[in-house]
């Protein structure tokens, strides 16, 4: 285009005629008018920036559209109808054999049973034990680090546990399961080697750096005027920490937490190694073995046949742990924004 | 100041914290070192598993991580690194554009993993393999809808972009404005001045995160379970289509569903080792070049 124009403006009644004459040898062209030309490739590589940049929400969509389409025939199919009712998914029903109604996974029996209550109870349970665990943890952490710690050990920890965050998950699920599973079981007792209270521990240590991370950070960004103000109040350190700090920077500290909780109800791994797997319908008891949703899908998705009502149920399961760490993800970014926006107001 | 003694509680209280952190680390890494040193050999790193998995070597899984993630970072970090550039260079910060590529980016980042697996096998392998089947194969055997080491990398690669273009907008930042400013005011194009400036300058920040994002892909076990990681597979993959063998997911499989799980113990710890060691050394080039871009920026 531009080299056009430029010739066009050189010639501009011989444009205006439409006749295609050259009056001048391309050379003679001046240095100036070809110094300003942006040359096609250039203009080709921004394109294809711009295109590129559409791949993180084409996957985003691709992600859901791909995952819905393996499950929503469920609705309409008569294979799946003949098998399973869409209600007994998610509500209790009373099985021959059982004398009350119950929430049941049961894929390999028969009939199968397809309740998917029993699985995210058993995720809720982990991740639940989890942040427990690992809030405590990491906040006490992220204010030792921010607040108490002398510069050398800062120096020593911030990559220790960045280095924690860098060991791949089947390896924390080795751990639990070779290591923490049988000093759990000498220490407390547990009739079941692996339980909830074992995976959770792994879990807990994924979830560590995530919630330090962000808190550290919350912490930090809190401005000096605020503690400095308090300190010259008469105030003592720890009431500066818990009074002034801690409020300052609790948005993006509650961002760590929920971020954190979204990548513990997602994390497969370290759950499928380590919580034993037995899908039991039990709220309270955190010593029985527990099977996660991630677990499930994990463990048996390889074994059903494509399109099998069993294969249908473990997409919708895919789909419905996408939709909550979706939810969870937008939660966490208002958080941040919140704190942002509160701390730039003060 | 004074403290007073809730000061020290509270002091120790949060330091008791990471004590218990760093404590469990160190564990995990000792045990981890202490079993799996002694199993590393010249045979266990170059020869292929015996037919039990348990004796012989694990070769074909460290050829295969490396495989994977090798071909993961040729189809994922380009198009990381672009809209990087993209969000950092061109779209301004108000755009509906921008707004909407970095709330995908975010959500992006926090998809479970073993919803990426579903991902690979319902798009990649179901749908593009499976499409690409009817058009060009009359076989009635899957010859591209069927799992794969490349299904496996590109469905790492989608994981592992967040993390590529996360990092690449923060080197791309640290870039001081007046070098931009500097170059259109000589005349460059945008294209030149983020090609020739900013490119340059961001290098270091820019190759540490494509490293971060690498070592991360290299450890994910979940999202390829369905996608082409095999149980056992004597030979190395040659092909695109072959499936592989994972460090990882050889860990997952022998701990979980090996017969005799305290025969398969020296093994599954020096396999886990490799891992570690794979990962780390990743992790570590990562502080090292980061540290050294850092130092070249300052004035």
């Amino acid at each position: 285009m531009t080299e056009q124009v430029l010739d066009a403006g050189d010639h501009a009644p011989a444009a205006k005629t439409g006749r295609r004459i050259t009056l001048r040898p391309r050379r003679a062209r001046s240095k100036l008018a070809s110094s300003f030309k942006t040359p096609l490739w250039h203009r080709v590589a921004e394109r294809t920036i711009a295109v590129l940049a559409l791949t993180a929400i084409a996957a985003i969509a691709l992600i859901f559209i791909f995952i819905a389409r393996e499950a929503v025939p469920m609705f309409w199919e008569a294979e799946f109808a003949e098998e399973v009712e869409i209600r007994d998914l998610f509500l209790a029903k009373e099985w021959r054999g059982y004398d009350e109604p119950v929430f049941i996974w049961q894929p390999v029996g028969e009939p199968a049973k397809f309740n998917v209550i029993p699985l995210f109870v058993g995720s809720l349970k982990v991740t639940l034990l989890a942040m427990l665990m690992s809030v405590p943890l990491g906040i006490g952490c992220a204010m030792f680090i921010a607040l108490y710690a002398p510069r050398a050990v800062r120096e020593v920890v911030k990559p220790a546990i960045e280095l924690l965050a860098g060991i791949p998950s089947v390896v924390l699920g080795f751990f639990a399961l070779m290591v923490l599973a049988s000093w759990a079981q000498a220490t407390f007792g547990f009739h079941f080697r692996l339980n909830a209270v074992v995976a959770a521990i792994g879990l807990a240590l994924t979830i560590v750096p995530v919630i330090f991370t962000i808190a550290e950070d919350a912490i930090q960004s809190v401005p000096q005027t605020l503690t400095e103000a308090a300190l010259a109040l008469g105030a003592r350190k720890y009431q500066v920490a818990l009074r002034v700090v801690l409020p300052a920077a609790l948005p993006g500290i509650a961002a760590g937490v929920v971020l954190g909780f979204g990548r513990a109800i997602g994390e497969t791994m370290i759950v499928l190694m380590a919580s034993g797997n037995a899908a039991i319908m039990e709220l309270f008891d955190f010593s029985t073995s527990v099977r996660t949703v991630t677990a499930t899908i994990a463990a048996e998705l390889g074994e059903v046949a494509q399109g099998d009502p069993h294969w249908r149920v473990l997409f919708l399961l895919g789909v419905m742990l996408f939709a909550v760490t979706f939810v969870l993800n937008i939660v966490g970014d208002l958080a941040i924004r919140l704190l942002q926006k509160k701390l730039t107001a003060s | 100041m004074r403290h007073t003694k809730k000061d020290w509680l509270l002091a120790g209280l949060t330091g008791l914290s990471l004590a218990v952190i760093l404590l469990l680390l160190a564990v995990l890494l000792g045990q981890i070192v202490w079993h799996g040193a002694p199993v590393i050999s010249a045979e266990f790193l170059t020869e292929k598993p015996g037919a039990d998995m348990i004796s012989g070597g694990i070769w074909p899984a460290i050829y295969g991580t490396v495989f994977m993630t090798l071909l993961m970072t040729l189809a994922g970090v380009p198009v990381g690194i672009a809209t990087a550039i993209f969000l950092s260079e061109y779209a301004s910060p108000r755009s509906k554009m921008a707004k909407l590529v970095r709330i995908a980016v975010n959500n992006l980042a926090g998809v479970p993993s073993i919803v990426f697996g579903l991902f690979g096998l319902g798009f990649f392998i179901i749908f593009v393999g499976g499409s690409m089947d009817a058009l060009f194969y009359d076989d009635p055997r899957p010859v591209w809808g069927k799992p794969s080491i490349l299904w496996a990398s590109l469905t790492l690669a989608v994981l592992t972009l967040p993390v590529v273009i996360v990092t690449t907008e923060e080197a791309l930042r640290t870039v001081p404005r007046e070098f931009r400013d500097a170059a259109l005011a000589l005349g460059a194009t945008r294209f030149q001045t983020v090609y020739k400036i900013v490119l340059p300058n961001a290098k270091g920040g820019i190759l540490t995160g494509v490293i971060l994002a690498v070592s991360r892909g290299a450890g994910e076990v979940a999202p390829i379970i369905f996608c082409g990681a095999a149980n056992f597979l004597p030979y190395l993959p040659t092909d695109l289509r072959d499936m592989f063998m994972h460090l990882g997911y050889h860990v997952y499989a022998l701990a979980t569903q090996s017969p005799n799980v305290d025969a398969a113990r020296p093994t599954l710890f020096g396999t886990v080792l490799v891992l570690l060691v794979l990962t780390f050394s990743l992790n570590l080039l990562a502080v090292i070049i980061r540290a050294r871009s850092r130092a070249a920026l300052r004035p």
